[in-house]
């Protein structure tokens, strides 16, 4: 049973790095850039929601409504101020730059919030659900984690595939000047993309720190990084391929947890990428592109 | 026997037949043209012969010696030099330096002399410059040696990339469309510095151009391509009097 | 042919000049302030880091600026200096009485074990390109991190002793714990001084500068810039890309047993992936390829934290503002057109001198 146990929680630690996945891939595929500071917004999303139901004492859905509310703001206002200027600026200038937005989150968050841990109530509430007699233990937020990833998958998927500003989106990541010339609006485009990525992080922060209810101003870092990786594990651009890198890299980070060593997992999710990458250089679903001589 | 011999060599991607059954000889001291209309894969025999790609069949053989498999950095080495369709000069490094990475096999010293600059780092590196320099003169470019590359006009950035090919010593030099981008004093100046570089320096040429009036005026031998297939061979007063080319290149 | 040397001399030389003009005086300063008392203790404890630190620049900016690959594990290099330099110095105690003989000696050993990391990780990495490549860098850094982090190391009168995830070997009497897993290192005697990292990065630009003004050098920039170009002249490119990847990461090493040898206490956590970005901000702001703008970057956005003590609380903030502020800066148009008017002195400079001479 335990392996069935362990295989849930990966799933479910996955269905997180997923969603935040989904945020990475979605702005990469449409503004080509690494968008460092997306792990930040995740831990923006964790305070508004935790200031919203303990200080406020707002019931918890309003909490998780304000906190999507607030990190699409400022996504799309991280994108106005500081990505917008520089999009004919080198790669390397923008990632610097996506790096000062994530210095700049976590220390306007310590400012505000201080060092100290804030435990983080979940806003799933209800004990868990017994399977097998007992012997199988499953926690809501577990189920409702793996559930919210499942739907905003299907959304996501039929949004870019149905309708008119998912087609845009998708124009505009396969050719900005193109999708210009065909009557896209293309800043509009990217500050969707930005505002639904960002959207996605905060509802993946409150989900987190319902897993793992510790909120720290770096809470976002090592999932940012980690989604990071479980996008490029997929195939970088690829909305089902952070989907599926999402849920790989939580099964082999638990497994490796459980069963080799908690102070190597990350070691070994690593690894693993390394390994996936050297076999299939554009990750598990991406699309291979070769230069033409 | 000839230098260059290629026999029945072909590519496929995917399902597409890029090049089929194409079979060339090239004898020394040659100037052959490759023509055909766009995308009837002449760049693609360009980039087996230099092994960019790989052929899925047929041979190629450099005085005898197979090319196939080899590494484009090794053909480099057997004698074979490249210029691109799509200019590819080192666009941050000085005009002068391009010129020398050209070198980079033909006056060589260690790495530690590259570190520490001991040893015969001076006189090797003086060496270099000397011969580079020489180089530039040919194509009329010692006045921007110092230049960026990026910032050279298109038409010495063209020369500059012969010229960076010559530097490589090449027993064979294939040249993609010389000519392209230039206008018609700039390509008959280009064409006689072609001529001239033959003779000067006994290399081998295989050019491909798309017109077909160009090439044959200094061309000795011209092979046509179409749809990857070879449509015709021979003189150029024989293949533009062939209908079948004629026809390729207007159309029905 | 003049006119192409003094060309050629101007631009190599001048970067040569401006970057050991610029240490060489930096130093000179520093030790009339120390001597003259008027450096802040907390300046004086930033000396050695900044060495470190622009050691780090200086070799990052050959993989990143020089080769054209961004690596986001740099500092995973520097742990594997550091912590081989400080197994070499204490276990050496005994044996060698001098402590700079123990620190030279750390420091080569730095370099050597992280020049064979820099090889286990760039012979599969430099298969890879862009982002890819970054990401894999970033992995291998965390995967250094973490191995160090379970890594135990002692010493006792029969030598030296290893494990990993837990403490697996017992310690004759007398013996010593060096690297004890996730706790580090405790006890380090501090044997880096403010002249012996002067010294180190003399050294690293003498042989940086080399490099990039040679036959080595041009094989590394031909493959940034065209990498088919480069193999169409006969360049082996993975050769060279390995070569660039893994001298950067000797001096990598070199840096990191400096650092380390500065503190009494060290752990693998120092040196993650923050500090990997640290050095690459130094890199971009100080200038794609450019060394002495390394040095500086490495210098000002080190002490900016500590010239920013005032406002205690808002330094990082401001220091995250100016960081976005410079990229603005450095990418808006207004700085394009200075560029602009620049480049067009330079140019009708160039063409006078060129009349004059001909």
């Amino acid at each position: 049973m335990s392996f069935l146990t362990n295989l849930i929680n990966g799933i479910s630690l996955g269905s997180i790095y997923a969603i935040i996945a989904l945020g990475y891939t979605m702005v990469y595929g449409i503004a080509k850039m690494l968008n460092f500071a997306h792990g930040d917004v995740i831990m923006v999303g964790g305070y508004m929601c935790f200031c919203a139901t303990t200080y406020l004492g707002w019931p918890p859905l309003a909490g998780v409504a304000l906190a999507v509310v607030v990190c699409t703001a400022l996504g799309v206002v991280i994108e106005r101020l500081a990505y917008k200027p520089l999009r004919m600026a080198p790669a390397l200038a923008v990632l610097i730059t996506a790096i000062g937005v994530s210095y700049f989150l976590q220390n306007a968050a310590l400012l505000i919030w201080g060092s100290s841990t804030k435990s983080f109530t979940s806003v799933i509430s209800g004990s868990p659900v017994q399977l097998f007699g007992g012997q199988l233990t499953i926690t809501r937020v577990t189920i409702v984690t793996i559930v919210a990833c499942i739907v905003i998958m299907l959304a996501l998927t039929l949004f870019t595939s149905r309708t008119k500003m998912g087609t845009a989106m998708r124009a505009v990541s396969e050719d900005k000047g193109a999708a210009q010339l065909m009557g896209i609006n293309v800043n509009t485009t990217i500050s969707l993309t930005f505002a639904i990525g960002s959207g996605l992080a905060a509802i993946a922060g409150v989900l987190l720190c319902s897993a793992y209810p510790t909120l720290l101003p770096t809470t976002g870092s090592m999932p940012g990084i980690k989604a990071f990786t479980a996008a490029v594990f997929g195939g970088i651009g690829s909305i089902p391929g952070a989907l599926l890198g999402g849920i790989l890299l939580g099964i082999i980070e638990i497994f490796a947890k459980a069963y080799i060593s908690t102070q190597l997992s990350d070691a070994i999710v690593f690894a693993v990428l390394i390994v996936v990458l050297l076999v299939k250089p554009d990750g598990l679903l991406g699309k291979r592109v070769s230069e033409k001589v | 026997m000839a230098m260059l011999e290629v026999t029945s060599l072909g590519i496929s991607f995917g399902g597409l037949r890029a090049v089929d059954e194409l079979s060339m000889k090239i004898e020394e001291g040659g100037l052959v043209g490759l023509i055909g209309p766009n995308g009837a894969g002449k760049t693609t025999v360009f980039n087996m012969l230099t092994g960019v790609y790989r052929p899925t069949d047929g041979g190629i053989r450099l005085d005898g010696q197979n090319l196939i498999g080899k590494k484009p950095h090794d053909i480099c080495k057997m004698g074979v030099a490249r210029t691109f369709q799509n200019i590819r000069l080192f666009a941050n490094l000085s005009v002068l330096d391009n010129v020398k990475t050209g070198l980079h096999n033909e006056i060589t010293y260690s790495l530690a002399e590259s570190l520490l600059h001991l040893g015969s780092y001076r006189k090797k590196e003086r060496a270099m410059d000397a011969r580079a320099m020489e180089l530039l003169g040919v194509f009329g470019l010692e006045g921007v040696a110092g230049y960026k590359a990026a910032n050279l006009p298109y038409g010495q950035q063209r020369k500059l990339e012969i010229a960076r090919a010559l530097a490589t010593d090449p027993k064979l030099l294939l040249l993609d469309e010389p000519a392209a981008g230039m206008n018609p004093n700039e390509t008959a100046e280009l064409m006689e510095t072609i001529e001239l570089v033959r003779k000067k320096f006994g290399v081998t040429v295989l050019l491909i151009e798309h017109d077909m009036k160009l090439v044959s005026g200094i061309c000795e031998y011209l092979y046509v391509l179409n749809f990857g297939r070879l449509l015709a061979e021979g003189t150029p007063g024989e293949v533009l009097s062939n209908p079948e080319v004629v026809t390729a290149y207007l159309g029905e | 042919m003049d006119k192409l040397k003094k060309y050629t001399a101007s631009t190599a030389g001048r970067d040569r000049l401006l970057s050991f003009g610029i240490v060489i005086i930096a130093y000179a300063v520093v030790q009339a302030m120390v001597l003259g008392d008027s450096l802040s203790s907390a300046m004086q404890g930033l000396l050695v880091p900044i060495c470190a630190y622009i050691i780090m620049a200086v070799s990052l900016n050959l993989t990143v600026g020089i080769l054209g690959e961004l690596s986001l594990g740099h500092a995973g290099f520097m742990s594997v200096g550091a912590f081989s330099g400080i197994v070499v110095t204490t276990s050496l105690a005994d044996t060698v009485p001098s402590g700079v003989v123990r620190l030279i000696l750390a420091i080569i050993v730095g370099a050597i074990c992280a020049a064979i990391a820099g090889v286990i990780v760039g012979v599969p990495v430099l298969r890879l390109k862009g982002d890819y490549l970054a990401i894999v860098t970033l992995a291998f850094g965390e995967i250094i991190k973490n191995i160090i982090n379970v890594l135990y190391v002692g010493k006792d009168a029969s030598g030296l002793h290893f494990s990993i995830l837990e403490q697996k070997f017992e310690l004759a009497e007398g013996g010593k714990m060096i690297i004890n897993g996730p706790m580090g290192v405790s006890g380090v005697q501090k044997l880096s001084t403010f002249t012996s990292g002067f010294v180190l990065i003399l050294i690293t630009l003498f042989i940086v500068l080399n490099l990039i003004n040679s036959r080595a050098g041009r094989a590394i920039m031909s493959v940034r810039d065209n990498k088919i170009a480069a193999d169409s002249i006969g360049i082996s490119t993975t050769h060279y890309k390995l070569m660039a990847f893994v001298i950067s990461a000797a001096f990598a090493g070199m840096a990191g047993a400096l650092y380390a040898m500065n503190y009494s206490t060290i752990t693998a956590a120092k040196f993650d992936f923050n500090t990997s970005i640290l050095i690459l901000v130094f890199v971009v702001l100080g200038g794609l390829g450019n060394v002495w703008g390394s040095i500086i970057a490495a210098t000002l956005l080190t002490l900016l934290p500590e010239l920013l003590r005032a406002v205690n609380s808002y330094r990082m903030l401001i220091y995250a503002i100016l960081l976005i502020a410079m990229m603005l800066f450095n990418n808006s148009p207004l700085k394009a057109r200075l560029l602009e008017k620049r480049g067009m002195k330079q140019m009708e400079k160039l063409e006078k001198s060129e009349k004059g001479g001909a």
